[in-house]
């Protein structure tokens, strides 16, 4: 299997062998981060842009880290202090960064398709570090990397998505990821939280976060994004950790063994009690981890598909 | 001028001719029609193979100006309507300023009067300033030359002020034309909610948002006994609703654009702009509907709804681009190569939605060949396949949701009041 | 790719590994400080066979890792430089010890130059000694082998195909002819 792609757009365009490649190598990414020299010369001389729309430090950071873990050159363009506050087109923005001869632009953007339409204007490789609420592919990869070295193999997981599934790309981004992997996916929201046809996406749908969690081998707790729809209605916090956040109560029903993951930033006491995000069945921390690997094997297998 | 169009088939639906005929056109009027007249002419047009029927009265089209001649310009629309077969349009009033007091709509018409290729119609605003609040002097507007009213682009979202608007209009034979949509159901979505708009992440508009609409200004128009006119049908739900109420009696007609027959909301999967329109495209459940309702004789009219947009405001996120796509262009030959061609709709019958039922729901004597109208013709060679190419459009903006697709139809003569004003 | 010769069969692959296990002691003087590194995929079958004779004839356990040289490659920003990245296995220090980098076949030299660049990423070895199955020429660049199972004049539009039972379910070298 041979990666053929320019760019990583999201998980609904791969089939099972290409994210599987992607897993694998970033399997193989993993060790460099563990030398004393955390370097590898593979891109170097290459030049990847972080061209951030969102205000993000976690996942630049980790595409930033990989990058340079890689030997490439990494530049930060954050949208609050560029040009496009002058009000320069996203394509525009693009293709002067090609012109600056960059090879990679990973791109966060907090309108859905933005990556899309960036890849289709540019030649140079675009990496989709997250588009509005439609994917975050390489959130999605790190958290099954985790999975599967927690858990063996994704096949025939039980795994329960719960929280604002209707404004998470990172919710899409899972589900297209596990199933195509053969994993069994819930997801697990109020009403107003689950997006219309949802279930075409060949996941079950719940109101109950305990009947959720019921057979789950592993659950991953998705941020409440309050501030990505000013006008949708959200619950109120409280009643929605009564109803939904993930406590040592309810895990104490659920399989002893039960993953917790968290794309992060957590919000403690919403979504999940600061006792399970600390707790031994949480993998939050080794997600982050994990999230370098996975830019890695991006990075360098987008660098490799152009030819 | 004096023309004779010889040897072509001439379709006429009103006078229920679909033949091989000559027609003769003297001082801007169909003077004749005949097998082999031989009546010597100034110009002879041969016809032979091609179809001859009744221009396009295309009765939602936004001109554009005056305000906004960046888009689009009476000149540059009216010159791509007539390279297409368009004689007859009826420009939406949501200009700037807006058609909503009589010295705006003869603004327009000095425009008109100077820059038209074509028959350049007028409808007005229903409220100032098309803001939904204050209603408009119906009976000055039509004075001042206005044919029907509208807010297109928006909905009138009070019950009240709908209700007074359909009496003022009936009061004065005025056809209203609703855009509906229920704005706190649509709420800033940008394509049709379902499956597909969860998988792309974007908001949807729901189905429910058009046709709650719908119902409800029939259900106004009925209660006042006014003509109202439904703008692009987009869904089922809405074809069902309307086909109810002309069932009952109630004085309602409507007419749907060519997207909503031909595309559905899966040709947005790669966010597409050019595709992005209002009301969405919707599933492929809803175009059969809406070919049914074409077939079925629900909807009355076909319009291109030609909403021309910059290359600035459509080449950006598809969140933020503009509503709208051009279609004076491509409406026949989508019309021919998606209802014609699979059998849907003879060839007479398209005349009949896209020429002579927009006229008789306007009240004006156009899409006919009957001795003594105006000479408003096309000939159209309805076999010859054409590639949409963006550089080809004439329209200024050239956002079309049929780039690089493959129609059926070509039109060779367009010839407006005895005149041909195109010809390729 | 048409099959040329048979140049070693299963006994010549043992005997070869086996004599090579042999000199690695002897120019060591025994097994202290001694370690061993595979490069993927065929190299780590024999670095395990190494280290399975010196056991048998020392008694000792010698350290042994796996090398993926694939991120240290020179034809990596080539189009036909599509390359598969598998793990890296190294889980001792390499600090002064006398390291035997072992291979398959060695040919032009470059996977050894990308393995060294490698190498050097894990420390300071005393020093770096390299064993290979098959020495096959056609150098493009300043190393050599140590120890060498078996040299093989071979001609550039041939390849030696080194297949092994951990890989290929047989021990056998061939001569084949690229069509």
């Amino acid at each position: 299997m041979l990666w053929t792609r320019k760019d990583l757009l999201g998980l609904e365009y791969l089939n099972r062998e290409e994210i599987e490649l992607i897993l694998d190598t970033a399997s193989s990414f993993k060790e460099v981060s563990t030398r004393e020299i955390k370097k590898v010369p593979a891109l170097r001389g290459k030049t990847a842009v972080n061209l951030f729309y969102e205000p993000s430090t976690r996942t630049r950071v980790s595409f930033e880290v990989a990058a340079k873990r890689l030997s490439a050159d990494v530049i930060n363009i954050a949208a609050e202090t560029s040009s496009v506050r002058k009000g320069e087109t996203l394509i525009d923005t693009g293709k002067n960064i090609q012109a600056l001869k960059a090879d990679i632009v990973i791109i966060r953007h907090n309108c859905s398709g933005a990556a899309n339409m960036l890849a289709r204007a540019l030649d140079i490789s675009v990496v989709n570090a997250g588009d509005g609420w439609h994917e975050h592919p390489t959130q999605a990869l790190l958290d099954m990397l985790t999975l599967q070295e927690k858990l063996g193999s994704i096949r025939g997981l039980h795994v329960t998505i719960v929280g604002d599934i209707a404004h998470s790309r990172v919710a899409r981004s899972n589900i297209w990821g596990l199933t195509k992997l053969g994993a069994q996916v819930t997801v697990c929201a109020p009403e107003i939280l689950i997006p219309a046809g949802i279930e075409k996406m060949g996941v079950n749908i719940s109101n109950n976060i305990d009947q959720a969690l019921k057979n789950a081998d592993a659950v991953n707790v998705l941020r409440m994004q309050f501030e990505r729809d000013a006008n949708a209605a959200f619950p109120e916090q409280l009643e929605y950790f009564k109803k939904f956040g993930i406590t040592s109560e309810r895990l104490a029903k659920a399989k002893k063994n039960i993953i917790v993951m968290h794309p992060g930033p957590i919000n403690r006491g919403i979504e999940v009690s600061s006792e399970v995000a600390d707790g031994e069945n949480s993998v939050i921390l080794e997600q982050v981890t994990n999230g370098i690997a996975v830019r890695m094997a991006v990075l360098f297998l987008v660098s490799q598909g152009k030819g | 001028m004096n023309i004779l169009i010889k040897g072509g088939r001439v379709i006429d639906p009103k006078n229920k001719i679909d033949a091989v005929m000559d027609i003769l056109l003297e001082n801007g009027k169909i003077s004749k029609i005949a097998k082999n007249i031989t009546t010597k002419t100034e110009t002879f047009i041969d016809a032979h193979g091609k179809i001859v029927a009744p221009g396009i009265v295309d009765m939602h089209v936004h001109l554009r100006e005056p305000g906004r001649e960046d888009k689009e310009t009476v000149s540059s629309a009216t010159a791509a309507a007539a390279s297409a077969g368009v004689t007859t349009v009826l420009a939406m009033p949501n200009t700037h300023p807006a058609m909503d007091c009589a010295e705006n709509i003869n603004l327009l018409k000095k425009i008109i009067s100077k820059s038209a290729k074509i028959n350049v119609l007028i409808c007005a605003a229903i409220s100032r300033g098309r803001l939904g609040q204050e209603l408009n002097d119906f009976v000055k507007l039509q004075k001042a030359g206005a044919l029907a009213v509208s807010d297109d682009g928006s909905s009138v979202d009070s019950d009240v002020l709908m209700l007074a608007a359909l009496k003022a209009a009936a009061k004065c034979r005025l056809l209203t034309i609703c855009h509906c949509e229920d704005k706190s159901l649509s709420c800033f979505g940008v394509m049709n909610t379902g499956f597909n708009s969860t998988r792309l992440g974007l908001r949807g508009i729901s189905k429910a948002s058009e046709y709650k609409r719908i119902e409800r200004d029939i259900k106004l128009a009925e209660k006042v006994k006014a003509a109202v006119h439904i703008a692009h049908l987009s869904c089922s739900e809405s074809v069902e609703i309307v086909a109810k109420a002309k069932k009952r009696g109630v004085l309602v007609t409507c007419e749907t654009a060519p997207h909503y027959f031909s595309l559905t909301e899966e040709a947005l999967l790669d966010y597409d702009t050019n595709k992005k329109m209002n009301p969405p495209l919707r599933a492929p459940s809803d175009l059969l509907a809406i070919k049914q309702g074409l077939k079925d004789g629900t909807i009355d009219a076909i319009a291109s709804d030609h909403a021309p947009h910059t290359e600035n405001e459509k080449n950006i996120e598809f969140e933020r681009a503009e509503f709208g796509v051009v279609g004076l262009e491509t409406e026949l030959a989508v019309g021919i190569t998606e209802l014609v061609t699979p059998g849907i709709l003879s060839l007479s019958q398209l005349m009949q939605k896209i020429s002579l039922n927009p006229s008789r729901i306007l009240g004006i004597d156009k899409g006919t060949l009957s001795i003594g109208a105006a000479a408003d013709i096309m000939i159209v060679s309805a076999d010859q396949l054409w590639t949409v190419e963006k550089k080809k459009l004439l329209s200024k903006s050239r956002n079309s949701a049929f780039l690089g697709k493959q129609l059926r139809g070509v039109v060779d003569y367009t010839i407006c009041s005895g005149k041909i004003i195109f010809k390729r | 790719m048409q099959i040329k010769a048979k140049i070693m069969d299963t006994e010549a692959v043992e005997r070869a590994i086996t004599r090579i296990a042999h000199e690695i002691i002897e120019k060591n003087k025994g097994t202290e400080g001694l370690c061993l590194v595979g490069i993927r995929n065929r190299g780590v079958h024999i670095a395990s066979r190494l280290a399975a004779c010196v056991k048998k004839i020392e008694n000792a356990v010698v350290p042994t890792g796996a090398l993926d040289i694939t991120l240290y490659r020179d034809d990596l920003a080539c189009a036909s430089g599509r390359a598969v990245v598998r793990k890296t296995e190294i889980d001792f220090d390499i600090n002064n010890k006398n390291l035997v980098l072992v291979d398959d076949v060695l040919y032009t030299g470059r996977t050894i130059r990308a393995a060294l660049d490698a190498l050097s990423d894990f420390g300071r070895p005393r020093s770096i000694q390299l064993a290979v199955l098959v020495d096959r020429g056609h150098r493009e660049l300043p190393i050599r082998a140590d120890f060498v199972g078996k040299n093989i004049p071979t001609a550039c539009n041939e390849s030696v195909e080194v297949r092994l039972k951990e890989s290929d379910q047989v021990d056998e070298v061939l001569i084949a002819v690229k069509e």
